[in-house]
């Protein structure tokens, strides 16, 4: 028996059910193995880094040293913690390595090693240097380093979850870069908005709304466009988590605002619980687009029915174009 | 490197880096129209690659309690009773070969089907397609899945990693990670018996020749011959599935005959390598990364504070 029917668990749809086989309901597609909390925290940690030195970048420019410190830690200590996360992912953590015996162009996992690579050591050299007070041209020409490789570091990982077969990563991959570099830029701005001292955070609240608007902005043109494939960023465990982030990164920008009307006491604590809003914002996205994954995999419905209405759409032509 | 990633591509092993002496691509040919579901495949395979079990549990799917390919299933035969909703026009000719059958002897002379009056049995032995154009090698960033000298796709677990990549880019489901090793694993078309002229275990083992192996030029006009003479024999359902170069992963290296739409046996109607959106996918990530880059710039203009 092929039952007939589709998924969405619990929430009421306002839509009819669509109507497909399935073999007994099985999923098509396999879930993804990636371990949870280490794929989620390293998206988020990559694209706080890879902004942080942008940050940290900035800030050498401008002169503001205490500005410069912490991006620049935020920096390396995200790249360090991030690939700790996904070396213990590997089903052998062991063969860590292996990851950098080839360059393969079609493999985003494989162009992000040597981008994680090289970033962690210009990162760290740079911070490093900052902190010591050592080979200092060398910690800057490194911190220049750390900034090229630091918008590709906090982008890449959406390349190598829309390269798969998971419906809502793949159909999304015309966006989900732009909400990972906004949640990036928004980290970013977030963690020197916390730790930084007031005076200097100017460039780090700029550089967090903006963020934030490109994230939100992103997001919500992707589930528009996606349509029924993207009901796991409204439904379930997936569609809280997104709903918390979108609430969590609003809060943030609000806040910001709200620092930045005065100087004293009460603005300084606004922003310092902006910062800290941006970056919980950021995380929970991370996790809500990570789970969403998850259930556009388990779910055949999300596989059956968007192939069988790109056939029918083919045959249709090709009944069009056909003479007589 | 000159890869095409998405097309008809007529010399895969070519393509791949092999000179101009390698072997013709093998391949699977499984007619379902002929399986009788005894799963010796699974049998078969399992005992020549020394995979190992996991897990015996009674699903319910009727006779299918193998439920999926995996890690450690690596030909899979699924079964659905379809019931009829109308009778069959023309009844499929069955020989009699004097076996017993459903009531007492006699009882069932002429009729469409032989006791199973109202249901369709849809059976196939599902394996990994060694796609033309494969995602799973497309994404495999330590190399450890490659193309062989026959055309296949193998993967080298002296290299895996377990990174898990693989997994969610098959679009048809196929290889996994073997939880309690970690590594990547899946049919290697028994490479191991294709180097020394042999056939892979399961078509060896099959006892109507449901799967079909040889060289997959002559094993699509095969089937191209099989598909119309079911036509002929009114049986308007068969179609080919994975047979044409021009589908969304360039064609199967092993495909099938089914009786049925693609998604009541478990596949996808419509797959796709995903490495065919790769160009728009790294062209989106260039333009967020300049945009991020912009946005940086853009904050530490005007006011310091």
């Amino acid at each position: 028996m092929s039952p007939k029917g589709g998924g969405g668990r619990g929430d009421r749809l306002m839509v009819p059910e669509v109507e497909f086989e399935s073999y007994y309901g099985k999923q098509i597609i396999k879930t993804p193995t990636w371990k949870t909390p280490d794929v989620p925290l390293y998206l988020f940690l990559g694209g706080m880094a890879g902004g942080s030195a942008l940050l940290a970048e900035g800030a050498a420019l401008q002169d503001l040293p205490a500005l410069e410190k912490v991006a620049r830690g935020a920096a390396a200590a995200g790249a360090g913690i991030g690939t700790v996360f996904l070396v213990h992912d590997l089903g052998r953590p062991e063969r860590f390595l292996n990851m950098l015996r080839v360059f393969k162009p079609t493999s985003p996992l494989s162009v992000g090693s040597f981008i994680l690579a090289p970033f962690s050591a210009f990162a760290t050299a740079a911070f490093g240097s900052q902190v010591t007070g050592w080979f200092p041209r060398l910690g800057r020409l490194s911190g220049v380093g750390a900034a090229a490789f630091g918008p590709p570091l906090a982008t890449y990982t959406a390349a190598l979850f829309a390269n798969t077969a998971v419906p809502i990563w793949h159909e999304g991959h015309r966006e989900l870069p732009f909400v990972f570099g906004g949640s990036g830029a928004s980290a970013a701005g977030g963690v020197a908005m916390v730790l930084a001292p007031a005076a200097q955070t100017g460039p780090a609240v700029r550089m967090a709304l903006a963020g934030a608007a490109l994230d939100l902005g992103a997001v919500e043109v992707m589930s528009r466009r996606l349509g029924m494939i993207a009901e796991p960023y409204e439904q379930g465990r997936s569609g809280r988590l997104m709903k918390a982030a979108r609430a969590l990164t609003t809060a943030g920008a609000g806040l910001s605002l709200l620092g930045s009307l005065g100087k004293g006491r009460r603005s300084r604590v606004a922003r310092v619980a902006a910062g800290a809003a941006f970056v919980a914002g950021s995380v929970t996205l991370r996790f809500g687009i990570f789970e969403a994954g998850l259930a556009s995999a388990r779910d055949p419905k999300y596989t059956v029915v968007p192939q069988k209405e790109r056939l029918a759409a083919r045959e249709a032509a090709r009944a069009a174009s056909a003479p007589g | 490197m000159a890869n095409s990633l998405w097309g008809p591509l007529d010399d895969v092993q070519g393509d791949a880096g092999y000179d101009a002496a390698h072997p013709p691509r093998m391949g699977f040919f499984t007619d379902t129209s002929v399986c009788i579901g005894c799963k010796a495949c699974e049998v078969a395979c399992k005992e020549w690659n020394q995979v190992p079990d996991d897990g015996y549990e009674l699903s319910g799917m009727s006779y299918d309690n193998t439920q999926a390919l995996g890690a450690s299933t690596w030909r899979h035969v699924a079964f659905v009773e379809k019931p009829l909703d109308k009778p069959v026009d023309k009844p499929l000719t069955t020989t009699d070969l004097g076996l017993p059958g459903m009531g007492p002897p006699g009882a069932m002379e002429s009729g469409a089907t032989d006791g199973d009056a109202g249901v369709r049995w849809l059976m196939s032995s599902d394996v990994c397609k060694h796609c033309t154009h494969a995602a799973c090698l497309d994404v495999c960033p330590t190399g450890s899945l490659f193309r062989t000298e026959f055309g296949t796709v193998v993967v080298q677990p002296d290299i895996c990693n377990g990174c898990g990549y693989c997994v969610p880019a098959c679009p048809y489901g196929v290889i996994d990670l073997r939880k309690e090793d970690g590594r990547a694993f899946k049919c290697t078309l028994c490479y191991d018996r294709l180097k020394v002229d042999e056939t892979p275990a399961c078509a060896k083992a099959c006892p109507t020749e449901s799967i079909q192996f040889g060289e997959l030029s002559e094993l699509r006009e095969r089937a191209q011959v099989r598909v119309e003479q079911l036509h002929e024999q009114g049986v308007d359902v068969a179609r080919l599935y994975g047979a044409d170069p021009e589908d969304g992963v360039g064609g199967d290296g092993a495909f099938f005959l089914l009786l049925d739409e693609p998604e009541v046996y478990g596949l996808p109607p419509d797959p796709v390598v995903t490495t065919r959106d790769l160009g728009s996918i790294w062209k989106h990530v260039g333009a967020a990364a300049a945009t991020l880059t912009g946005l940086g710039v853009a904050s530490f203009l005007g006011r310091r504070r």
